[in-house]
């Protein structure tokens, strides 16, 4: 089985202060992927190297090598290509103050896609991925900015999908939704893992039980332990840090 | 501390001493400031009132669209009023586009560098610049250096350099004002900055955007300083009723540089006239600036998020 994503010794620096210290681990195909750990762990600039986002931030440096598919990213010279083979989808719902149509229309748009017939069955197909269609489909023209917050958090994952990600990155995207719409959105994830990886950036410790596939446990920019997630929320995970953190005990 | 406070359902909601004194308090601070605000209202009514009163007898649409006669002591405004037209528009079209564009790229390509600093720095302190400074720039850079001479084009570009640094820092304040979250959620979909910046920064940011040049027509309408050297002159007959009657290569007369010499230049003037050109100047510079709030009006209605 080949990897999809393979990491070898990141590090990246916000100036002087480091915020992962050299990781390594790979991401298996059609996984999903658990990663837990308290806040300033590094969960997020993980997320932000990998779609290159992180080039947004003048001040990160990256050293080490992240390879998708085989690939060495930062030689892949169409940088916007790269970010439409992942999804990602952060903790706070942004609808884009756009019609819902044209939330999801966007990246195929940017992309260069015109066709209204594509476009419409694009649409369709993400809400419904998404688990909104049934609710909005009668008012598409409406801006997806007066959605509820379980609404727009649902349309940001139907826009992250709508560019056929073959990664999706999901960064504690129930921080600022309902429990609900929460187990809704988990009950998505698992069909979705039929076609993509997934990579889960969770504070809910049991939200990665519940889901992941494979769970890793990042603490102060380091990887502390990734393994299978019944090993992990085990009684004897080969970390002691780990069975703290997730027993609650931690600190 | 062992004060025993009796809280019971009875006296719960009974107003005391400390609530009164809040109230007091809260009562002088709310009058008070309803004077302060009283008093930036009441001078500009009585200045705009006092000059209708004085400019009652001359205002007519012939004292707008003729020009001036027996060498400026009766008539009407045409030529200053065209000349002060042409000079906001032309200054406009060569500010706003300029600092529109330097505005985007500071606030959405350009990284902290040595360079944004100094283009910040010089914003903040052209801002601050007295507008005869400009003037005598102007005198050097366009009229005599570029060889316009003294023209429409040459005190416009002077203006333009006064208004550019302000246009600037309102079209920044305007696009700061939309989330960053939009701006990364763009990007996370593979869409470019110039895409991000075209469907959704500027559509979201263009009535803070015009609202700022818009009222940078009053700046340009109302100095007389950085034209009087420039490009505007005392007297010239024009066609009247033509509103293509000059040539940008041309000098013009204009409504501020008018006001000024028939008010301290031109004895016997009919009483009316400098007030009513007075009129003319305040009323245009009003309307434009009511433009720019009914503009703010309607987007706010139409706010996306």
């Amino acid at each position: 089985m080949k990897n999809k994503i393979e990491i070898s010794d990141l590090r990246v620096h916000y100036g002087d202060k480091s915020a992962l210290n050299g990781i390594s681990f790979d991401v298996h195909p059609n996984e999903i992927l658990g990663i837990i750990g308290p806040a300033q762990s590094g969960k997020t600039t993980l997320l932000k190297v990998i779609n290159r986002t992180l080039e947004f931030t003048p001040e990160a440096t990256v050293q080490g090598s992240v390879k998708l598919d085989g690939v060495a990213i930062d030689t892949i010279g169409d940088v916007y290509e790269l970010r439409r083979r992942i999804g990602m989808v952060l903790p706070l719902p942004v609808g884009l103050p756009l019609s819902i149509y044209d939330n999801v229309a966007f990246a195929p748009r940017t992309a260069g896609l015109r066709a209204k017939s594509e476009l419409d069955e694009i649409v369709e197909r993400c809400l419904q991925q998404a688990a909104l269609w049934d609710e909005v489909k009668d008012r598409l023209d409406t801006l997806g900015t007066k959605l509820s917050g379980g609404q727009q958090q649902r349309l940001t994952i139907a826009r992250a999908l709508s560019h056929q990600p073959e990664i999706l990155c999901l960064d504690e995207f129930s921080i600022a939704i309902d429990p609900v719409t929460t187990m809704r959105i988990e009950e998505v994830l698992k069909t979705l893992q039929k076609e993509m990886t997934i990579l889960l950036v969770t504070n809910l410790v049991q939200q990665a039980k519940r889901l992941a596939t494979r769970t890793a446990f990042f603490l102060n920019g380091d990887l502390i332990e990734i393994d299978a997630t019944d090993v992990i929320f085990s009684d004897n995970p080969s970390n002691q840090a780990t069975y703290d953190y997730v027993n609650g005990t931690f600190g | 501390m062992n004060t025993d406070i009796q809280v019971s359902p009875e006296t719960m909601f009974t107003e005391t001493e400390i609530d009164r004194q809040k109230r007091r308090i809260e009562n002088v601070v709310r009058i008070f400031l309803l004077l302060m605000t009283s008093l930036m209202i009441i001078p500009l009514l009585l200045i705009i009132g006092y000059l209708l009163y004085k400019a009652l007898p001359v205002l007519s649409l012939e004292f707008l669209f003729a020009n001036p006669k027996d060498n400026m002591r009766a008539g009407g405004i045409w030529a200053p009023f065209l000349g002060t037209i042409y000079l906001v528009v032309v200054s406009l079209l060569v500010s706003a586009p300029i600092g529109v564009f330097a505005a985007v790229y500071l606030n959405e390509y350009a990284r902290e560098s040595w360079f944004t600093r100094i283009t910040n720095l010089a914003v903040v302190n052209l801002a601050g610049v007295p507008s005869i400074v400009h003037a005598l720039f102007g005198v050097g850079a366009f009229v005599l250096f570029a060889g316009l001479g003294e023209s429409i084009l040459a005190a416009s570009l002077t203006l333009a350099i006064m208004t550019l640094p302000v246009i600037i820092a309102s079209t920044t304040e305007a696009l700061k004002a939309v989330p960053m979250s939009f701006r990364e959620a763009c990007w996370n979909l593979g869409a470019t900055r110039w895409q991000t910046i075209r469907r959704i920064v500027i559509p979201n940011s263009i009535s803070g955007i015009l609202t700022g040049v818009i009222l940078q027509v009053s700046r340009a309408a109302g100095e007389t300083a950085p034209i009087m050297f420039t490009g505007a002159v005392f007297y010239k007959a024009i066609a009247e009723g033509n509103l293509f009657a000059y040539n940008i290569t041309e000098q013009c007369m204009a409504l501020s540089l008018h006001l000024f010499t028939i008010s301290t230049q031109v004895p016997d003037v009919t009483e009316g006239i400098p007030y009513g050109t007075a009129v003319v100047l305040v009323g245009s510079v009003l309307l434009v600036n009511a433009a720019a709030i009914v503009l703010r009006i309607y987007v706010r209605t139409r706010k996306k998020w």
